[in-house]
């Protein structure tokens, strides 16, 4: 008999709760994007993302073995308990936002799950090898409207220039390592996302520059997401997301 | 006496909810079916997409179409692995998809791991990178007149389609995108 290997818990939880809160984040833009179809095709994307954040709140809630599943995970955490990076949970002002961001953790996504499919736990690495070919068509999606936009008209240029800037400086807490990250690398059922940086940023440039758009300059990096300090923006998507499970526990339809 | 043969053939027939002209045997979704001496049946499948919200209802339907095939308890299990590929639907589902007026997804390159390389010339020091990581599938064929088609967005309907405008006959469709 072989024995299993697991990740450990902790860092399946920040996978899952940067897929989920991504996958909330995106929700908002349905009936309110700026075509039809862009609705679809958002509500498409959460979807996958939210697909994403079931399979890894349930591996690691299984792995943990102490009785929590991915509803709780989701619906009966407090904010504070959630460790996902604040790049994903930031409020749109503007879909030039909302297109920045899918570029941003997409990129991010794709490379990390490439890496994953070769983790040494069976589980994670099934959930990547599907979640890698989803994400590669985000980002498609998502590098696409970038051209668009950001090649586009004077103002479209202008918001999307806005946007790149403003959500910068959150790109940088993707790539930070700690010891979390270092042991799931060392045991090989993980990736330290400080590897990610240097291909993210080629990528990025990449679609960037495509886009007429320049290259934010580095400087003020927030963070503290993996440690569960978030943005205020963070508290009222909790409450929106967890509303419905704690007015009514156990709520199925 | 209850058959296994019974069971099996009522599992896989099993239409898709969301597709309804095809099951999910057609579609590769349903992976096994074990049928035990008394009927107790156990079924594995795996899901199209992660977050493809039919994998409840069709778990329901698998149930319910055991049971009613004489199963005295069915058990579904999920899995990820071997991930789903639209090279597992055969030909007579993809004439089916077509007549009900989806395209069937196109052939996908044996390794679709790899980012494609871009053609041209990059400025001098530098490489160039591609821009779209999945590559641009050939566009399908309208299932109703055969001509050529335009993409009008990369999500359609569910999550496993999007949708085309065919150039000729100027009708909408959906199409199984290659994945």
């Amino acid at each position: 008999m072989t024995t299993a290997v697991h990740t450990a818990p902790d860092y399946l939880l920040r996978l899952g709760d940067d897929a989920l809160v991504a996958a909330q984040r995106l929700c908002w833009w349905a009936t309110r994007a700026p075509q039809l179809e862009e609705d679809v095709a958002l509500a498409n994307i959460a979807l996958d993302l939210l697909g994403q954040a079931r399979a890894l709140l349930g591996h690691a809630g299984r792995v943990e073995g102490r009785g929590r599943d991915e509803d709780t995970l989701a619906f009966l955490r407090d904010d504070r308990a959630f460790t996902n990076v604040q790049l994903v949970e930031l409020a749109d002002t503007d879909f030039a936002d909302a297109v920045t961001r899918l570029l941003f953790f997409g990129v991010y996504q794709d490379l990390l799950y490439r890496r994953l499919t070769a983790s040494t736990d069976p589980v994670l690495a099934a959930i990547a090898v599907k979640s890698a070919k989803e994400t590669a068509y985000h980002v498609d999606h998502a590098a696409a409207w970038t051209v668009r936009l950001g090649d586009g008209t004077e103002e479209s240029h202008r918001r999307m220039r806005r946007a790149t800037r403003d959500l910068w400086p959150y790109t940088h807490e993707l790539f930070v390592s700690d010891e979390v990250f270092a042991r799931a690398a060392t045991d090989g059922t993980g990736v330290d996302p400080a590897g990610l940086r240097a291909p993210w940023r080629e990528r990025i440039t990449t679609v960037l520059t495509e886009a007429t758009l320049p290259v934010p300059e580095d400087g003020w990096a927030p963070g503290g997401g993996r440690h569960g300090l978030h943005t205020e923006a963070f508290g009222p998507l909790v409450l929106e997301m967890q509303g419905l499970h704690r007015a009514h526990p156990g709520a199925r339809w | 006496m209850v058959t296994a043969e019974r069971i099996r053939a009522a599992v896989a027939a099993v239409p898709d909810p969301e597709i309804r002209v095809v099951t999910i045997a057609e579609l590769g979704i349903l992976r096994e079916v074990s049928v035990d001496g008394d009927g107790s049946t156990a079924v594995t499948i795996t899901p199209t997409y992660v977050g493809c919200p039919a994998m409840d209802t069709i778990r329901a339907d698998i149930r319910a179409a055991a049971r009613r095939a004489g199963a005295p308890d069915v058990r579904v299990d999920t899995v990820w692995s071997p991930a789903w590929t639209t090279r597992w639907i055969g030909e007579e589902a993809r004439a089916k998809l077509a007549a009900a007026g989806i395209a069937p997804p196109g052939d996908l390159p044996e390794s679709s791991g790899d980012l494609p390389e871009p053609v041209g010339a990059a400025p001098a020091g530098t490489r160039l990178l591609p821009l779209a990581v999945t590559g641009t599938p050939p566009a399908p064929a309208c299932p109703r007149c055969g001509g050529r088609a335009e993409r009008l967005a990369r999500f359609g309907s569910t999550a496993c389609k999007s949708l085309w405008r065919c150039e000729s006959c100027g009708e909408p469709f959906d199409h199984f995108k290659e994945h």
